[in-house]
């Protein structure tokens, strides 16, 4: 932020602008930034899946629009989705059905403000920038929520309910594998987590002690379930609740949570590159290094790693699903916690 | 008229007894994605349980049978083709088998081998599309993909031989239409028998079967008690995977089963109790390598001689007089029951499809599970609506 209020400062004529304009000035451009990233990751990631997806099933996957390889599918998809109708039930409660899908994405948005892209490279470098993450994607339940509610759908309520209780759930153990690299870092800032983690793979919070190696998968487990994607993609099962909490939603509001579910991948990934996989540093120390493509090609590794875990395995019940949530990975993420802060007792790295 | 009664179902609120909540009354179809067809059920349910589930059927009847009433033996065929569009070569076998049982027509013996060929092509074929699709209302995708490759050389095989890819009209009364073609049919038929045999099927084992989530989700699922079979007349995989080993291929043989050899798989409780989704899904794992055996044993002794017999070629008039003839199509006992007049067209025709008997159980087994389940339990019956509403 602060190299960007410098930038816009050092542009022609604009040196006399107050801080306070300068401020927002870089505000505004770094949002526009930020929805521009999360839009196109949307249509990145669509033509990613299918072709991750045909590549694990033996086909090929979109192959004509856009010459290559289908790369223009995901355009055509969006104009495709622009043109068609917006309906809305007669019976839906109208406001409630237009806000949830703009609540679903802006949790989903917000929480690429504190995403550390490289060292000065940051929408809002502030101390809470974790617990901030974690608090605005909550939204997401609220909005999800709404709209299951509002679109007077038996089959749109029971998506609704099981995704509230499932995103609910998981946040928890979400958090708590977090919590062990906060301890050896001290702080909640992002930047700050990124930084601790320089100097090579070694220094990566997942190698730095088996219980974070532990978190680390407790992370990338609760991480598909907070996504919404299969194996635990309860809120839309498309062979049980037809489409879940979106069943009623056409067009541009239904897009909405298509960019949102793809925005959310990234971005749990994104964390997870920040927190586990040493951010934006290479793996090796004297390596030339570009640090926001390192740490994007980190987050899109996570994300096809997601995608592999989806196209492979079955669906969980959703009562096994909770089981798994309460009485497995809260409680093994409480224990990384406990043996963690014992690890850096024990190696005399506590007490900073 | 619908709404009017389902609002009086509403208001009679009887059955809840001491749940303070109401029951949510669901329609599960008859467009929806795991009812496999047009099949509706009505749920009633109390969160994620299921209190009450009736199936409504009747959306894909097309009067096949009084059809039969209407159009001469032979021209019949094609309607049996479209009782189970998954394993239409097991639906012709059983017309035939019936139709020259009151017509007494001889039937070359080349032609029952062929006919046992395609009919276990054709059952192959039926059971991957169940599995496949098991599959993916369970949310694995990617064994769908798979299954459907392999049913696609089956596809082309039967193509070569009778001409169709999906509704075949094979086998008529007295033989097959068409005799086995010159163009390396049997070896290509017996190449692919070995890779489902030695790849394929430990391909779907590694993948699927085995693994920890979807054995979580089936291992003592949909519970299916030997005695409830028999009640409800359960045959085929159903009431295979319930632990009785009953084929009408072998206990009741027709065409020529007994001069082949093969086991009947039943289901063991390997992950759960004898008789849960899992067993179901497996004994139709294991009966595509016993189809495989004796596809290859067909074919091995296949004899020469005639495909059909002479005097095909004229109307065919049956004897007045009634003749039941059970057979064992993919999905289970099809068993069809003609009574002749002497005429060349049917008096009556029934027809007993296995799915319509295998759905009815879900009434009993289906309350008190979760929706969830209801699902794997309706996979795992793998019914065809062509069969049941007929």
């Amino acid at each position: 932020m602060e190299a960007l209020i410098e930038l816009l400062r050092s542009l022609p004529g604009a040196s006399g602008m107050s801080d306070q304009t300068a401020f927002i000035a870089a505000a505004a451009s770094m949002a526009t930034i930020m929805f521009m990233v999360m839009a196109l990751c949307a249509i990145v990631f669509t033509w990613m899946e299918r072709k991750v997806a045909g590549f694990i099933q033996n086909r090929y996957g979109p192959m004509r629009t856009g010459r290559w390889h289908g790369v223009a599918q995901a355009i055509a998809d969006m104009l495709k989705i622009l043109s068609k109708e917006d309906i809305i039930p007669a019976e839906a409660d109208k406001g409630l059905f237009i806000f949830g899908p703009i609540l679903v994405l802006l949790g989903s948005l917000l929480a690429w403000a504190a995403i550390p892209w490289g060292p000065n490279f940051i929408a809002a470098d502030f101390d809470l920038g974790l617990f901030y993450i974690f608090a605005v994607s909550s939204m997401v339940i609220l909005g999800l929520l709404m709209s299951g509610w509002a679109s007077n759908n038996k089959w749109a309520l029971y998506g609704a309910a099981r995704g509230a209780a499932q995103m609910i759930s998981y946040e928890i153990p979400l958090a708590l594998a977090t919590i062990p690299v906060v301890m050896y870092v001290g702080s909640l800032n992002t930047t700050d987590i990124v930084v601790a983690q320089q100097g090579g793979i070694w220094n990566w919070f997942v190698f730095r002690n088996p219980f974070l190696f532990i978190a680390f998968f407790l992370y990338f487990i609760a991480s598909i379930a907070e996504t919404n994607r299969g194996p635990f993609d309860m809120p839309e099962t498309e062979s049980e609740l037809v489409a879940g909490y979106h069943t009623e939603y056409t067009g541009m509001r239904f897009a909405f949570f298509f960019l949102s579910e793809y925005a959310n991948l990234f971005l749990v990934a994104l964390i997870a590159s920040m927190v586990f996989l040493g951010g934006w540093w290479a793996p090796i120390p004297g390596l030339p290094n570009v640090p926001w493509l390192t740490f994007v090609i980190k987050g899109i590794l996570m994300v096809f790693l997601n995608m592999w875990v989806r196209w492979t395995l079955p669906r969980v019940r959703v009562d096994q699903l909770m089981h798994l949530c309460w009485k497995v990975m809260i409680p093994l993420s409480l224990l990384c916690v406990i043996g963690s802060g014992i690890w850096m007792m024990l190696s005399g790295q506590a007490g900073v | 008229m619908m709404e009017q009664k389902m609002n009086k179902g509403w208001a009679s609120q009887d059955h809840v007894g001491e749940i303070k909540s109401e029951l949510l009354e669901l329609n599960m179809g008859p467009q929806h994605p795991a009812t496999h067809g047009v099949l509706r059920l009505l749920l009633e349910t109390d969160g994620e349980i299921v209190y009450k589930c009736t199936p409504v059927l009747g959306y894909l009847h097309r009067c096949a049978e009084k059809i039969a009433e209407g159009i001469n033996y032979k021209q019949w065929v094609v309607y049996s083709d479209r009782f189970d569009y998954l394993a239409p070569m097991c639906c012709n076998h059983a017309y035939v088998t019936a139709m020259e049982k009151v017509g007494q027509i001889e039937v070359p013996e080349r032609a029952e081998h062929i006919r046992v060929v395609v009919a276990e092509l054709s059952r192959i074929a039926s059971h991957l599309i169940a599995l496949a699709t098991f599959g993916l209302d369970m949310g694995a995708w990617t064994p769908l993909l798979y299954m459907f490759r392999e049913r696609e050389v089956i596809l082309d095989l039967l193509e070569r031989i009778s001409g169709g890819r999906m509704l075949y009209n094979y086998m008529i009364p007295g033989g097959v239409r068409y005799d086995i073609p010159n163009d390396n049919w049997e070896q290509d038929v017996l190449d692919f028998v070995t890779m489902v045999e030695t790849k394929k099927v430990p391909d779907y084992n590694n993948l699927l079967s085995y693994n920890k989530i979807f054995i979580e989700r089936l291992g003592n699922v949909g519970v299916l008690s030997v005695e409830d079979c028999f009640d409800y007349g359960c045959t085929g995989p159903v009431l295979r995977g319930s632990g009785v080993k009953f084929d009408c291929r072998r206990d009741d043989a027709y065409s020529a089963y007994p001069k082949f050899d093969f086991e009947i798989p039943v289901g063991e409780g390997e992950v759960g109790q004898v008789g849960d989704c899992w067993d179901r899904y497996m004994v139709r794992m294991k009966e595509i390598e016993q189809s495989c055996r004796i596809i290859r044993q067909a074919l091995e002794q296949m004899p020469d001689g005639p495909y059909q017999t002479h005097e095909l070629k004229k109307i065919i008039k049956a004897p007045a007089g009634a003749a039941y003839s059970r057979t064992e199509s993919s999905k289970g006992e099809l068993g069809h029951y003609i009574i002749a007049d002497g005429g060349q067209i049917a008096f009556r025709h029934k027809v007993r499809s296995p799915s319509f008997c295998n759905l009815q159980v879900i009434e009993k087994v289906g309350v008190g599970m979760m929706v969830s389940d209801l699902v794997a339990f309706v996979g795992s019956l793998d019914i065809v609506l062509g069969e049941i509403d007929r």
